[in-house]
């Protein structure tokens, strides 16, 4: 579905990946494991083309650099970006409403109603100020505002970033379940190697800008150098 | 320490004073309003009631167009968090075009502006996918000063068509020059008219914004554009909208006011400044507080012109400036405007 080869990125003058190379297959959870500053965050910029890109990022087959970051998204592609992104000044429901504006059928209603049961503190506050939700309910609201626009590829942008370990865990919880029974396509970027690991399929490790793992998720958790980088034991 | 230094001390001391007093809203909204109501008691005890009444309706009549001005201004400056000097030129111009309808092509004049209206939309949506479209929306200034140019281009270009004689404007409401009296002062059924007009605008523009999709995408966009667009938004085509509906609004405003100032490509500058300072009192990205503040503005523009002697109607736009200036100085966010708001 996704495939990336020698991607270089810069901010301005300054390039902050100098070689990327990955792909996600239909059905996938991939995740791509890094410390901080390795270029996570870049690489997921990168392939909505929200910064200058040079090297070939393939969606279905489809060369999609130089397009821009409306067209990608409208290709199917949902991000959900560090910090969340959340339209503050609107509602929860209309937070959601703006998730589904590329959708044309109709079953938008339908769609919030699921993710009203899937995250019950989302319908409890379906009209208050997005603004106004704390940590976790803004992640729960980025992740099914993402959704409303039933994509065909997720991207996650550390996720678990400043949420208490318990939603954490139900996050990825839910994070697994839309991969096993909607068959959704997942990539997510992750400091916490632990839980990402555990819903991951393959997973890739970037270190200053650089591809330099890959391998199931089985195989990287039992990797010596991940081991200790990024488990901690 | 020299002189110098301690008036300057003193002076940075005031304005820390004023900024800490602007910090809460309500006690921002609540002084205003005892000021306002305050000198509403003092004038109607002692000039009487007929004369403070019939202050009210004249200020209320420049006030919802100052209102409608103002919302114009703040639907361009939530969609592109700049503020449009050339919205006021916009309406001139529109107003000409519901001129032309009306009086050349004896179009009625209601239908004449609602066409002026639609013609007012297109143009601006030109003028955003030709003038402002190729600049990032992320680059302020560049697109200030494009708004800059609109204002002296839109101007000139009306001279040359038109020229610069006063042409009457016609009533579009009827009972012409008629009044009725309320507790003793008149009423002309065109002012009762025109608030009806500018409030069942407001109406529709927030119906707009908040019922249909292309207002959801609207509200989106102004709130983030960097989301809006992994949303799959189409972030020019939105501006563009923004565009479209303010020139409507204002071309409503410019054809409301022309029927009593008389219609020349110059008509609509001290309009504009009420507006902006209607538009900065209400807080630049709250249409809401645009619409309240017109109203204020319009109210004190009249009352200072009319009871305090040496304001009188030349230094009335001054009036504007002090409140510019002093919403800036106490509460740069306006009255119902949200904090982030930090260009203007």
């Amino acid at each position: 579905m996704l495939h990336v080869d020698g991607l270089h990125a810069s901010y301005g003058p300054i390039e902050v990946l100098h070689g990327v190379d990955f792909h996600v297959d239909v059905g996938e959870v991939v995740v791509i494991l890094g410390a901080n500053g390795a270029g996570k965050t870049t690489t997921l910029r990168a392939i909505c083309q929200m910064i200058d890109t040079k090297g070939s990022i393939q969606l279905g087959g489809e060369t999609i650099n130089g397009r821009s970051t409306t067209e990608i998204a409208r290709r199917g592609v949902a991000h959900v970006p560090q910090g969340r992104g959340t339209l503050t000044d609107l509602s929860v429901e209309d937070n959601l409403l703006a998730g589904a504006y590329t959708r044309k059928d109709g079953e938008v209603r339908a769609d919030i109603d699921r993710w009203f049961t899937t995250f019950p503190r989302l319908q409890e506050r379906r009209d208050q100020h997005a603004g106004s939700l704390s940590g976790g309910e803004q992640q729960m609201l980025a992740v099914a505002r993402a959704l409303m626009s039933r994509p065909k590829l997720l991207l996650l942008d550390e996720p678990s970033l400043g949420l208490a370990p318990l939603i954490v865990k139900s996050l990825f919880a839910q994070f697994a379940q839309m991969n096993q029974t909607d068959g959704l396509t997942i990539l997510v970027v992750e400091q916490n190697a632990n839980i990402a690991l555990d819903i991951a399929h393959r997973a890739y490790v970037l270190e200053a800008g650089q591809t330099v793992l890959t391998g199931t998720a089985d195989e990287l958790r039992h990797d010596d150098a991940v081991r200790k980088a990024y488990l901690g034991y | 320490m020299s002189t110098t230094q301690s008036v300057n001390e003193s002076i940075g001391k005031g304005y820390a004073a004023l900024g800490r007093l602007g910090q809460k809203r309500i006690i921002s909204i609540g002084a205003l309003v005892a000021v306002l109501a305050a000198f509403s008691v003092i004038v109607a005890v002692q000039h009487g009631f007929t004369l403070f009444l019939q202050r009210i309706f004249d200020g209320l009549s420049n006030g919802f167009i100052y209102a409608a001005m103002a919302m114009a201004l703040v639907l361009i400056y939530k969609a592109t968090t700049v503020v449009n000097f050339a919205q006021g030129e916009m309406a001139m111009f529109g107003t000409f075009i519901a001129y032309v309808f009306g009086h050349s092509l004896g179009i009625p004049t209601p239908l004449a502006i609602i066409l002026a209206m639609l013609a007012s939309a297109l143009g601006a949506a030109g003028i955003e996918r030709v003038l402002i479209r190729p600049f990032d929306p992320r680059n302020h200034l560049a697109v200030t000063i494009v708004t800059l140019g609109l204002f002296l281009i839109l101007n000139s270009l009306a001279g040359v068509i038109w020229a610069y004689d006063n042409r009457a404007f016609p009533s579009p409401f009827p009972g012409r020059n008629r009044s009725f009296s309320v507790f003793g002062a008149n009423l002309e059924w065109a002012n009762l008219f025109t608030w009806l007009t500018v409030l069942a605008a407001v109406l529709l523009v927030s119906l707009l914004l908040s019922r249909t999709k292309i207002g959801l995408a609207f509200r989106s966009v102004s709130n983030s554009l960097e989301s809006s667009e992994l949303l799959g938004i189409h972030i020019g085509r939105t501006l563009q909208f923004g565009w479209a509906l303010a020139a409507a609004v204002g071309t409503l405003a410019g054809t409301m006011i022309a029927r009593t100032t008389l219609l020349e490509p110059n008509f609509m500058g001290r309009v504009l400044i009420y507006s902006f300072a209607a538009a900065t009192l209400g807080g630049l990205d709250s249409l809401g507080g645009a619409v309240v503040a017109g109203i204020v503005i319009g109210l004190v523009q009249t009352m200072s012109g009319g009871y305090i002697g040496f304001i009188g109607s030349d230094l009335a736009p001054t009036v504007a400036l002090v409140v510019i200036v002093g919403v800036l100085l106490v509460r740069p966010s306006g009255l119902f405007g949200s904090k982030r708001v930090e260009r203007v």
